[in-house]
């Protein structure tokens, strides 16, 4: 075979690989919505945000001695208009401790997409650069981790949060971590 | 009764799909005319079953025939019956169904006009495309089948998601698999010519009319879903490069790489098997897109009930159909190089470089789009990708291509004139000029993208006018024969004028989205806001009752110093079904400017959050995407694709061929 023959079979070639990551993508144990956290039960990575909209600056400080949730979201994420009126249910029945980090995202942006879609959190954090989200080790927004009374990381969610996720791991969790 | 008559109708015409797969493959393979004869009679037969299914499925809608499980899932009997309709496609079922609808009418259609082709041909393309159906026939029946009952039958549908009952939803769809389904055809002419072991002039003239007639439905089918997207979701984005939207794009750019590249076939008789590879990658990718939204590999906002069974079958439909021509293509394309040679710029070099430019930018997007898969196979840091990273790629790869659209139509085929070309183009360079200072004053000096966007619009829009100037030697010659040259001059050249100068439209709608004004307040009833330069006043809140919904309807007059421009109504809409609120914004457009009113919550103590937007020149956006799908229509009704002249076409070149063999 003429190395001009073989160029025509790289179209296969390549087609062959991208089949085997869809077909990945399929496997049983593969679910896009719940990944490992190498950080499950690590210490949560230490930051400092400027505040959104000109609030005071949010850093681990705040969670002292608290349960609570971080929810990774941004303005241009589609997902995260989906599961706002979850946040909002949660937030308005004192449910969990709600933080937000706006993501990769114009802050101008996030504020209109609070105010349109509700503002659930205590308060937000921006991370412009995503700096912050890559510590974390942020797969895609919105993507939701849990941090316990140590700081640690307890457990992360990646995708929108469902009535279902809700039901049957975040009010376990409360229960386990023994939030009051 | 009905139901079940849809159900075996569908059935049958997975029967008639395999036997017309078989009869039009082996016809052609024995050039036995009969067998090749019967197999055009089977497409239109499969058209006819196909169609007589989905008509069943759609009078169940109609009646809201509860005992139906996709209508019991899908539908309720208090909607508009508008909604009723389009609800058979706003589910995963129903929207195989709408496709395969559309597969088949494609292959009735080139059975219809089939006797303009060489009937081995046709017969050949007819046979890849019953393959195609048989896959997907199969896959409606054994994973996503819509004729199911439900024993007992409910009181009530669960009825249609709110988000989705909007007009410009309900046309989404159809556009959008036109364009896609479209893609097919191409498609099949591809793995026919691999078969034939042959591409010539007369192959690329058969195929173009429907490579362009697909394109022009994807166009508006993706100008449809994004113009939804912006007066939808509330405040003003238009584009999200959300999976869905980006497996639209792709076919999109592939399709317009190979719309250009076929120009190439037919005149010069080279590129031959890049084009054909081009055929088969946009089909690919249609198929790769409808794999990502109903598999569930991706999460996105628009994906459909999930099954990972489907996701399987998909998968394997992907392997035999994708995986199947590209080997053909690896075994047979090498034969068919050769064809004539061009100077790198010539008119075939600026196509060339469109077309590599247009599959860069596709490759960026399907990497973009998959990347989370990608990057979890092998391990790596998890990253996101969302539009930084597109803005990042796919602006800069843009804009050569851009600046390239102005120049390459006025090079000459085989070898052209560059400095030529470019002073010919004077008044393009005036333009952009003039242009960036009028974008630079009205702005107040606003971002430096959008002021480049909008000189880039200028150079397409002049460049596309100057050029047909030039063919018409507009000025340079007397008015009599600028007047004989405009009539002589083929529609197809008009086409691709009017479809680069809306390209030129988009852009600049893209491009002055920077300069959107917006006021953002939380308004008592009589207060006015002041929006770029005008002011809103709130007039009024009351409830208003809709068929399915209850809204809360705010009043507003929008005013230009004192003067009364509009008045503008947006709701928030509460479907209590779904228990969702979906907000309706007001526009008011003048074609060059919107501005832009979304009601949003409620205070409690009497305000209302009010989001206004001035938003210059956007409606250009989808003016554009309608001025290049009518372009691509007007290129359609060149006489060069009618039946007529292809025909005679065809007759004097197989006289020719069997004068050469003999």
């Amino acid at each position: 075979m003429s190395w001009r023959r073989a160029l025509y079979l790289l179209p296969l070639i390549g087609f062959i690989a991208v089949a085997v990551y869809l077909a990945r993508g399929l496997a049983p144990g593969y679910d896009p919505q719940a990944l490992p956290s190498a950080l499950i039960d690590k210490p949560a990575p230490t930051f400092n945000l400027a505040g959104l909209n000109g609030e005071a600056r949010l850093s681990n400080g705040d969670f002292a001695d608290e349960v609570v949730f971080v929810n990774f979201f941004a303005s241009w994420c589609a997902p995260c208009r989906e599961e706002s009126p979850i946040l909002m249910d949660l937030s308005r029945r004192n449910v969990i401790r709600l933080y937000g980090i706006d993501y990769k995202d114009k802050p101008e942006d996030a504020v209109r997409f609070l105010q349109q879609y509700g503002d659930p959190y205590r308060r937000v954090g921006v991370d412009e650069t995503g700096r912050i989200g890559i510590d974390f080790g942020v797969y895609g927004v919105p993507e939701t981790y849990a941090i316990d009374r140590t700081g640690r990381i307890r457990w992360r969610h990646v995708g929108p949060l469902t009535p279902q996720v809700v039901q049957n791991e975040i009010l376990p969790l409360l229960k386990k971590l023994g939030a009051s | 009764m009905i139901i079940e008559l849809g159900h075996f109708a569908l059935i049958l015409a997975l029967v008639v799909a395999m036997l017309q797969a078989g009869l039009a493959l082996t016809g052609a393979a024995r050039n036995d005319a009969g067998l090749m004869a019967s197999g055009r009679i089977a497409a239109m037969a499969q058209f006819a079953l196909v169609a007589l299914a989905f008509a069943t499925l759609v009078h169940a809608y109609y009646v809201s025939d509860f005992s139906v499980a996709n209508v019991a899932e899908n539908s309720s009997s208090a909607k508009p019956l508008l909604y009723k309709l389009t609800s058979v496609w706003g589910n995963h079922e129903g929207s195989m169904m709408l496709w395969v609808l559309i597969l088949t009418l494609y292959g009735a259609a080139i059975a219809w006009f089939g006797d303009a082709m060489p009937p081995r041909l046709c017969a050949r393309v007819l046979g890849v495309k019953a393959l195609i159906a048989v896959g997907f026939l199969l896959f409606i029946l054994l994973t996503s089948n819509p004729f199911l009952r439900l024993s007992p039958a409910p009181e009530q549908g669960m009825g249609l998601n709110p988000i989705l009952q909007d007009p410009a939803l309900a046309s989404h769809p159809p556009l959008l698999y036109l364009g896609y389904v479209g893609n097919s055809v191409a498609f099949a002419f591809a793995v026919a010519a691999l078969i034939e072991g042959r591409v010539d002039a007369a192959w690329a003239r058969w195929v173009r009319p429907w490579a362009l007639a697909s394109w022009c439905c994807l166009t508006l089918g993706i100008a449809a879903g994004s113009w939804w997207a912006y007066y939808t979701l509330g405040w003003g984005g238009w584009w999200f490069w959300d999976p869905v939207e980006n497996a639209s794009l792709m076919p999109w750019l592939a399709g317009t790489a190979l719309l250009h590249s076929a120009i190439v076939v037919e005149r010069r008789d080279t590129l031959k098997s890049w084009t054909i590879l081009l055929a088969i990658l946009t089909f690919s990718l249609s198929l790769v897109g409808t794999f990502l939204v109903r598999s569930g590999v991706l999460t996105s906002v628009h994906a459909f009930a999930l099954d990972p069974r489907r996701g399987v079958f998909i998968l394997v439909l992907l392997l035999i159909a994708i995986g199947g021509s590209l080997a053909l293509y690896a075994w047979r394309a090498p034969a068919l190089e050769a064809g004539g040679i061009f100077a790198p710029i010539s008119r075939e070099g600026a196509l060339l470089l469109n077309n590599l430019i247009l599959a860069t930018c596709c490759a960026t997007v399907f990497i973009g789009t998959l990347y989370p898969l990608f990057l979890d196979a092998v391990g790596g840091p998890k990253l996101s990708v969302g539009y930084p990273f597109f803005d990042r790629t796919f602006v800069p790869l843009m804009i050569p291509l851009l600046i390239a659209v102005g120049i390459g139509p006025l090079l000459a085929w085989k070898r052209g004139d560059l400095l030529g070309a470019l002073q010919r183009l004077w008044a393009a360079f005036a333009a952009v000029i003039a242009a960036i200072l009028i974008a630079l004053y009205l702005s107040g000096g606003g971002p430096v993208l959008s002021i480049l966007g909008i000189g880039l619009a200028a150079w397409m829009g002049t460049a596309a006018l100057a050029e047909l100037a030039d063919r018409l030697r507009l000025f340079r010659a007397p008015w009599s024969e600028v007047w004989r040259r405009g009539v002589n001059q083929p529609r197809a050249s008009y086409g691709m004028t009017l479809a680069h100068f809306g390209l030129a439209a988009t852009v600049a709608g893209i491009a002055a989205s920077g300069f959107a004004q917006q006021s953002i307040a939380m308004l008592h009833l009589g207060e006015a806001l002041p929006v770029a330069g005008y002011t809103l006043r709130f007039d009024g809140i009351g409830k208003h009752e809709g068929v399915n919904y209850t809204a809360d309807r705010a009043e507003f007059t929008l005013l230009d110093r004192g003067r009364v421009i509009a008045h503008l109504a947006p709701e928030r809409r509460f479907f209590p079904l779904q228990q969702e609120t979906v907000s309706k914004t007001s526009i008011h457009t003048n074609f060059l400017a919107d501005f832009y009113l979304a009601l949003g919550d409620p205070d409690g103590k009497g305000g209302w959050a009010v989001r206004a937007y001035w938003k210059p020149l956007v409606p250009l956006i989808w003016i554009g995407g309608v001025l290049m799908a009518l372009g691509g229509a007007i290129s359609l009704s060149d006489r060069r694709w009618r039946v007529g002249v292809a025909a005679r076409r065809a007759a004097r070149a197989g006289l020719s061929a069997s004068r050469g063999r003999a």
